[in-house]
């Protein structure tokens, strides 16, 4: 049942003259703002926060916490998300007072616990994915595919050719073209086949001499394998461009193949996807970039050295791209990616991706009778169905995406890829067990069944959150993006409070 | 082979599953990759450690890094070690909130959209802005994207940026102006501030917008509001890069009408985290909404009525407008903004403004102390917040080494950036340090000296 009651903003929890901080009692001498500051830059209204106890700080996040859902609370088969389960002992381990109080600038020999832990995650990452070497700086995977795009312009630049065009296939994610075109490079859009594939014809027909890239994703975001790489390898590098390997899905692929063997140049890797980093709620992630001997020198500096038993920060490469972020990448993420490798080691990453590819065609054949299957073929570690048969009933993806949080589970990734109509993309992940997988499928057989029978059941959904639908349309036309107290409220007739 | 405890399957179960599909073997399922490319060999990775063996080999790893627990540190220099209140990481450690996706099914994610909706307000209230978005991944790169966002609002390509501004943040830069072929001019600086005389003769109507630092790199307090009426009089933007903790104390860049507000966000209850992860803050104006970067929340109500949070204008955004949003960038750092609203909610209207008075007098007693040891004095004389730059009669680098055998983590050599500075350090005071360990320091410094 709906909890009738919202939750009130932190700010209307405040009251003036209430306080939850503990400071030490000053210690030097007190001097007059007015003496150390010039006047227009003091403040002269202090910014209004709340004014709450340490209970109320503590009782609010925790109210807001409940009216969240994380893997810990349940299922979460998102498409090319991979919401596998965020071990904790990583958690503990980067709350090492070692790691997480050490400033980025400390010197060198004061940090060699931190760069040794980067210098074997390069190594690991960089066996793993068979490239030549692996800079740890892009924040996430957005910044891994922009730094390599980056990397390939600085590399054709070098070998004085001029190359503007990034192939990009239909059913990508939205950040390659837009992190094409944060890189300088205009996009060409690739279509795919019948079987969920590069279309060879239409990569003949688009590369040529200002081709400077094709990116990819391998499993692809209908979870298919291209069985045509080293063919789109040759292709793309006969015409002179280079290959990128978007990692969003190598959770279909550890220990059966490796970008660096199917002919990539350029690799990124999101550490909060295959490597089990949390998701936070949208971050913070990492999004390391590997490639291939040619392209060392371009790489994102600065690189973890080891120099006999000593391990050192190098930034002076002279033709790298330069730095993509502050200090050197997001560290915290790092060692708790590194954590889940060493727990897992080579056997336990090859299970990892068997039981992942296991539960996906196992999930797919089982709904494949209720929903349609667009591709019938063996599936990696996702797949992708679409709802368009059942728009005839009335009802759409959104609605059974909706009906689905009924039941406690985080919907799939739907209408996306672009593609499909009414898609569905699930994903399951391999830390879920077989009576998980078994009660999704039967509650999505379930919904089929109320689509039938009380298709209002599915379209009216949810029945059961905190909050019903959103007006999402009057959010964007009618943008309300702070808070402001009643009084000010008053005075602001404006659209964008 | 030994049981991987994230796996459930037992080795019945995945035969049963094989047996649905129809097959013998799990290797057919990897059939579609073709044979040249299999590997035929396990990954060439050390073996898998047991949790015991994890949690020692990280302990020993950790152990070789001396951390700010155990030294006294006067780093600074864009990351900052403040008192991190128990609360921030008991909140932040509930794992609805870290375990969680992107809240883009908002019925069971109001959650995080309301604590990052409470964010964007207490952004809007610090830097004195009308808008702000949901978090970029770091000051630096929160600089950069300010930058990218004046050159589409202004259809220019040039930007103009302090040489009074981090080091790190305009490298940046240039990696992002490389990419979108824009061009960067650094304006010098004189006794510690941007050289307004040359800012005067660069700006013009070619220029983008205008970036400065308040406080800059070396603590300084720029005259904002000179430095916006040159950038605005060209129609450029006006950005500044703040500390987010000095606006408990410094008059907000909203009120000398700056465009764009960005800071790095780690100060807010962020661990130092040898540089990650943080958090990019990036405010705006109205005006420029629809250019901001990133993910912003809104304020709607559901089909019934009641108040609610969701994703909104999404219209900018990468997984919407593919090659045309106005950045490619797709996360926040969602869990690091958490930390820093719960962490504003605790210090409050009053401990803000407490925190920030406590950074700024004791840098003014180290001040007063450091200055009177023979040899050691200021490298500029212009007021600062909670950072100053000394010019001491020894190199840096040897001096760093003596305070560390007394377990005191020593300032940032600046001529590793601005050669010029040589025998040059800047040392940073939170609220952190008491009397007693600057006095340490200037007794160490006063010895070694």
């Amino acid at each position: 049942m709906r909890q009738e009651k919202d939750q009130p903003l932190i700010f209307e929890w405040s009251r003036p003259g209430r306080s939850a901080y503990s400071l030490p009692k000053l210690d030097v001498p007190e001097l007059s703002v007015e003496d150390i500051l010039p006047l227009p830059y003091i403040r002269a209204k202090r910014a209004e926060l709340p004014e709450v106890s340490e209970l109320d700080v503590v009782r609010h996040y925790t109210a807001l916490s409940r009216r969240n859902h994380g893997v810990d609370n349940g299922f979460i088969p998102l498409g090319s998300c991979t919401m596998k389960y965020n071990p904790k002992r990583n958690e503990k381990v980067s709350k090492l007072s070692g790691f997480a109080s050490i400033h980025p600038y400390q010197p060198e020999e004061t940090v060699q616990g931190a760069l040794e832990l980067m210098y074997h995650l390069q190594k690991e990452l960089e066996a793993i994915t068979g490239m030549d070497q692996v800079s740890l700086q892009p924040a996430s995977g957005a910044q891994g595919e922009w730094a390599g795009l980056l990397m390939i312009r600085a590399y054709h630049e070098s070998r004085g050719e001029k190359r503007t065009k990034v192939l990009i296939p239909d059913v990508s994610h939205g950040t390659n073209p837009a992190s094409a075109a944060v890189a300088g490079f205009e996009s060409v859009t690739i279509a795919s086949n019948e079987y969920g594939e590069v279309d060879l014809e239409s990569l003949r027909q688009a590369v040529g001499p200002d081709t400077a890239a094709l990116m990819l994703t391998n499993p692809s975001t209908l979870g298919l394998f291209d069985r045509n790489i080293l063919e789109i390898a040759r292709i793309v590098h006969e015409a002179g461009g280079l290959l990128y390997y978007d990692g969003a899905n190598s959770n279909a692929i550890l220990g059966y193949a490796r970008p660096g063997d199917m002919g990539f140049d350029v690799v990124h890797l999101n550490l909060h996807k295959t490597f089990t980093t949390p998701h936070g709620g949208g971050g913070p992630g990492a999004g390391p970039v590997g490639v291939k001997k040619e392209l060392i020198p371009f790489l994102p500096v600065p690189i973890v050295e080891r120099d006999q038993d000593r391990y050192r920060l190098n930034a002076d490469k002279p033709q790298s791209i330069g730095k993509v972020k502050g200090f050197y990448g997001n560290f915290g993420i790092l060692v708790r990616a590194y954590a889940y490798m060493r727990t897992m080691g080579p056997d336990g990453l090859k299970l990892v991706t068997e039981d992942a590819v296991l539960n996906a065609n196992y999930m797919m054949r089982k709904l494949q009778p209720h929903i349609e299957l667009p591709y019938d073929r063996t599936c990696m570690h996702e797949f992708v169905l679409s709802a368009r048969q059942l728009r005839k009933k009335g009802v759409r993806t959104l609605d059974i995406a909706k009906r689905l949080l009924d039941f406690g589970y985080h919907p799939p990734t739907i209408y996306f890829p672009l593609n499909i109509e009414e898609a569905m993309m699930i994903e399951p992940t391999e830390t879920e067990s077989k009576e998980t997988l078994d009660q999704f499928i039967q509650t999505l057989i379930r919904i089929c069944e109320e689509i039938e029978s009380s298709p209002e059941t599915v379209q009216e959904a949810p029945h059961t959150t905190v909050v019903n639908r959103l007006d999402e349309a009057k959010a964007a036309r009618n943008p309300i993006l702070r808070y402001r107290r009643e009084e000010e409220n008053g005075r602001e007739g404006s659209v964008l409070r | 082979m030994k049981p991987f405890g994230y796996l459930p399957h037992t080795e019945t179960e995945r035969k049963e599953m094989l047996a649905f599909l129809g097959l013998q073997q799990t290797e057919e399922l990897f059939d579609q990759i073709p044979a040249e490319i299999r590997l035929k060999e396990p990954i060439q990775i050390p073996q898998a450690w047991s949790e015991l063996e994890l949690t020692r080999q990280f302990g020993r790893m950790a152990a070789r890094n001396k951390n700010t627990e155990e030294y006294v540190s006067f780093l600074g220099a864009g990351a900052y070690e403040h008192a991190i209140p128990a609360v921030v990481e008991a909140i932040v450690g509930r794992s609805e909130f870290y375990t969680a996706y992107t809240p883009y099914q908002p019925e069971i994610s109001q959650g995080i959209l309301q604590a990052i909706f409470e964010y964007q307000t207490m952004i809007c209230e610090l830097t004195g802005m009308e808008v702000s978005n949901a978090s970029l991944y770091d000051g630096p790169t929160a600089m950069a994207e300010a930058g990218m966002m004046a050159c589409a609002a202004t259809k220019r390509t040039k930007l103009l940026v302090s040489r009074a501004v981090h080091p790190e943040y305009r490298e940046v830069l240039k990696t992002y102006a490389y990419g979108q072929r824009l061009e960067i001019v650094e304006i010098g600086m004189g006794d510690g501030l941007t050289d307004l005389d040359e800012l005067g003769d660069r700006m013009g109507d070619d220029i983008a917008g205008c970036i400065v630092q308040y406080p800059n790199f070396f603590g300084c307090v720029e005259p904002l509001e000179e430095l916006a009426a040159l950038t605005r009089h060209c129609g450029a933007l006006f950005i500044a890069v703040v500390n987010p903790i000095a606006m408990g104390i410094l008059e907000p860049p909203g009120s000398f009408g700056a465009d764009i507000v960005v800071a790095e966000g780690q100060p807010l209850g962020n661990s130092l985290s040898f540089g990650g992860p943080y958090l990019g803050i990036l405010a705006t104006t109205r005006a420029l909404v629809r250019r901001m970067p990133g993910r912003i929340i809104g304020q709607t109500t559901d089909l019934d009525g009641r108040r609610a949070f969701v994703l909104t204008l999404q219209a900018r955004e990468q997984h919407i407008r593919r090659e045309k949003a106005t950045s490619n960038v797709c996360s926040n750092q969602a869990l690091n903004a958490l930390a820093a609203t719960v962490y504003l909610s605790y210090m409050g209207k009053q401990g803000l403004c407490e925190v920030a008075r406590q950074c700024m007098l004791k840098t003014q007693y180290a001040i007063e102390r450091l200055t009177s040891i023979k040899g050691v004095e200021r490298l500029f004389s212009t007021a600062v917040f909670h950072e100053c730059a000394f010019k001491l009669p020894a190199s840096p680098a040897a001096v760093n080494k003596k305070l560390l055998e007394h377990g005191i983590i020593g300032g940032y050599e600046l001529a590793k950036d601005y050669p010029r500075y040589e025998n040059s350090v800047l040392l940073a005071f939170t609220e952190a340090r008491t009397k007693e360990e600057i006095d340490t320091l200037a007794e160490r410094l006063e010895a070694v000296l």
